[in-house]
């Protein structure tokens, strides 16, 4: 087995660190329940998982301040738990039941929550980026400060509306930062076999847009890169980029067989790269948490996502007549 | 305390699959996330791993059995320290007798004997046949089209190395090699422009669409480029290209990845728009396609890839555009359908029938051209019609249909037409909506009995 990274030192605070560890291990595990609760038929159609790459969306989410904005693809749940969505609310979306976001309409890949500025949850691969782009022209037309994260994947960074969107928001200097999620796969198509660009946050510097590389499975380094971008974005310097790399450990969707990578790559990232580990290790290995106090935040983890999976199991089907509302304003 | 492990879902389709191979053994020590066994869908083979930690207390299913329905109980995990006899005495599931390839996946699916069309065979009596796939008929009809002419090739996401998001595309690379079988970026409108180039410079592409929702991206050029030009150039650029993938709605997949595109294609001059129900269509009508000089939109369905019909076994295979299939005939009302529409049409004939309601059930096959005349003549035999089709009501082939009955054989009619289609709605994610918001046999059974006043 291959040896772990001893922890680095880290000036970061106690408080600071398990904030981060309870949001990854809340993605984390309300992910390996929703996988759960597909293999049991409570969820059907596609389910895409976030395990592995929670670091990127807890490290971002530390970076924004109240009326920022978040867009995504299908592997949205991390995002919105992230965001403060409740646990309870995005599982109900994933049985279909009346009690989830989209009230059982939208489904694992349609989720919104105008309240925490959440807008989705998208399944056509890149619609999310000039979507994105949109909603900082809002920002910047109205004059506040906000700034619009958008999200998207190694894979959609190949769709050319992409770079329809980079030149306009550079051009205008619309408020956003790219989030390219890197995770190397688009389904079974590894980066290499899709690109010859050595680097996707490059592909910027036609249009006039700064960006750079993340290691996106380490927190810390995830939220400085953040700071770095948003305080760009907010002074008015126009969109960012931030090429995140991660790793999905799951398939693509949860009816992929995954014979595109060995399983030995897998392994070798979760025991020498795993975000979760590495948030713990800094906190155990530096002092400043017994394991007692972790296994007590686990516990709790452990306790809400459960609850969340009652929930969306004895949350009502939808009524039939919502069948025909929210088709109009 | 003992828990089951259930057989999982590992799909959107699966109903069930075969136990190909346990990884682990009674008395095994397992961790979460340990694969415990090997599965087998339609589709692929999936590792199932656990969930938690604990010990495999007892197999309950063989392996190497098939048809294990989603959720039967696989085996009994107990936690350290209880003895095996904590397992709840659950009776193994004996191996199922191996079912004849033939024997069809949904009852529904496959017609009976008797409805072989009579009226516009599509072979000769005696024909040598066997049992297929519609996955199996795509994948076999590229195949020849591919050996005979090396100007075919086939482009798309996944197509090559991955064997197919939906695996019709099985095999090919192996065979074909990368330049024939090429894998492309997700970019849609950017590979289906090149391939629209690559047909005006003399090649055969097949672009798959990993379904045609994500054509979307890439209507622009089946419409303007590919369907218009060689009209432009008064005749001189042809656009010999086939434009497939999976259309409609699959299982729970929400309202981006559900809809269909019949009528949207149908509507467009310059192209030629395909939507085959059985495996015999899907192949003679994939070959036809990939020689037809113009642009073809091939619509397959998710849901149909895994049945299994009688195809003709025949070296050649073709079936021309433009010619309506009967499946079955009858004397009270005419079914007119297309695609997945024709298992919601079969079951009310089925249905009627036992109601003493005679239904003929015809399947167009091809919206562009569409065999007009096969439905005229029914209706004016029948004097009654209903249309069905899973897509949006307004503007949907049944409209077209109608009004064309209305113009051509207004008074043959005893009943206004009647067109079943999906719902004025999005596509819901909700099970229950989702029912609702699909065309559904009870629907075509009571709009029969609507036009027949019974
Ligand atoms: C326009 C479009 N084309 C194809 C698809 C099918 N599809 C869904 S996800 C996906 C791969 C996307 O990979 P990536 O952008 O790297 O994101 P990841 O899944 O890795 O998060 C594909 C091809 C789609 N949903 N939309
Ligand atoms: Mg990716």
């Amino acid at each position: 087995m291959a040896a772990k990274k001893a922890p680095e030192k880290s000036n970061v605070s106690k408080d600071e660190l398990l904030k981060y560890y309870r949001e990854m291990l809340l993605i984390r595990r309300f992910e390996e329940k929703a996988g759960q609760l597909y293999g049991m038929g409570l969820i059907g159609g596609f389910c895409h998982l976030y395990i592995g790459q929670e670091a990127v969306v807890v490290g971002l989410e530390a970076c924004t301040k109240d009326g920022d904005k978040r867009i995504t693809s299908y592997r949205d749940h991390g995002h919105m738990l992230a965001c403060g969505m409740a646990a309870n609310g995005v599982m109900a979306e994933l049985t279909g039941r009346a009690g989830g976001y989209s009230k059982g309409k939208g489904g694992s890949m349609h989720m919104f929550s105008k309240e925490r500025h959440f807008y989705g949850g998208h399944g056509i691969v890149a619609a999310q980026v000039p979507l994105g782009a949109g909603l900082a022209f809002s920002d910047w037309y109205k004059g506040n400060d906000n700034v619009t994260f958008a999200y998207f994947g190694d894979g959609a960074a190949n769709q050319g509306q992409v770079y329809e969107a980079y030149n306009m928001a550079e051009l205008w200097g619309l408020p956003v930062v790219f989030v390219i999620e890197n995770n190397q796969y688009a389904m079974g198509t590894s980066m290499k076999r899709a690109t010859k660009s050595v680097t996707l946050y490059g592909r910027g510097t036609a249009y006039g847009i700064p960006g750079e590389q993340v290691d996106g499975m380490d927190v810390l380094a995830v939220k400085a890169a953040g700071e770095k971008a948003v305080e760009h974005c907010r002074s008015g310097q126009g969109p960012y980029i931030l090429e995140m790399m991660t790793y999905r450990y799951r398939g693509h969707s949860m009816s992929d067989p995954a014979k595109y990578r060995t399983r030995e790559e897998v392994e070798k990232i979760k025991q020498e790269k795993d975000c979760i580990e590495h948030v713990r290790d800094l906190l155990t290995q530096g002092g400043l948490s017994s394991e007692d106090e972790l296994k007590a935040i686990d516990k709790e983890i452990k306790e809400i996502v459960n609850a969340s999976a009652e929930f969306a199991k004895e949350s009502p089907e939808p009524d039939l007549s919502e069948l025909w509302t929210d088709i109009y304003a | 305390m003992a828990t089951e492990v259930l057989m999982p879902a590992l799909s959107p389709t699966m109903e069930e699959g075969t136990l190909a191979k346990w990884l682990v053994k009674e008395g095994d020590k397992v961790k979460s996330g340990q694969i415990l066994a090997e599965i087998e869908t339609d589709k692929a083979t999936m590792e199932f791993e656990a969930v938690d930690e604990g010990t495999v207390g007892r197999l309950l299913v063989a392996e190497g059995t098939a048809n294990v329905k989603v959720n039967t109980p696989i085996a009994v995990m107990i936690e350290d320290g209880e003895g095996a006899d904590a397992a709840p005495a659950a009776a193994p599931v004996v191996a199922a007798a191996a079912a004849p390839s033939a024997a069809p996946a949904a009852a529904s699916a496959a017609a009976p004997v008797a409805v072989v069309s009579k009226a516009s065979p599509d072979w000769a009596p005696g024909t040598p046949m066997k049992t297929m796939t519609v996955r199996e008929a795509l994948r076999e009809a590229m195949a020849e089209e591919m050996r005979a002419n090396p100007n075919v090739f086939l482009m798309g996401e996944e197509v090559g190395e991955y064997q197919g998001a939906y695996k019709i595309s099985q095999g090919l690379l192996d065979e074909f090699g990368p330049k024939r079988v090429i894998d492309t970026p997700i970019t849609e409108i950017g590979f289906t422009g090149i391939a629209v180039g690559a047909a005006w410079g003399g090649l055969n592409p097949i672009v798959e669409f990993m379904t045609f929702n994500f054509a979307m991206q890439a209507i622009d050029h089946i419409i303007n480029s590919a369907a218009k030009t060689n009209y432009m150039s008064g005749g001189q650029v042809p656009c010999p290209i086939v434009f497939r993938g999976a259309n409609g709605a699959a299982a729970r997949v929400g309202a981006q990845h559900s809809q269909d595109y019949a009528a949207w294609y149908a509507a467009i001059p310059g192209l030629r728009v395909v939507m085959p129900y059985s495996a015999s269509d899907a192949k003679g009508l994939l070959k036809q396609a990939i020689r037809d000089p113009n642009p073809v939109v091939f619509l397959e369905n998710e849901i149909l890839y895994g049945q299994t019909f009688d195809v003709p076994d025949l070296p050649d295979f073709t079936i021309p555009f433009g010619k309506a299939r009967v499946w079955r005939e009858g004397t009270d009302v005419t079914i007119v359908s297309f695609g997945i529409g024709m298992k919601y049409a079969l079951e009310a004939a089925d249905l009627l029938a036992k109601d003493g309601i005679s239904a003929e059930v015809i399947d167009l096959r091809t919206l562009r051209p569409i065999d007009y005349d096969t439905v005229l003549a029914s209706v004016q035999k029948t004097n009654r019609c209903v249309t069905v089709e899973e897509g949006f009501p307004v503007g949907s082939i049944g409209d077209h249909m109608a009004s064309t009955i209305m113009q051509r054989a207004f008074d043959y009619l005893d009943a206004p037409v009647v067109t079943c289609t999906g719902k004025d709605v999005p596509m819901p994610y909700a099970a229950n909506l989702e029912k609702h918001a699909l065309v559904t046999t009870a629907e075509v059974v009571a709009a029969v009995k609507s036009v027949c006043y019974r």
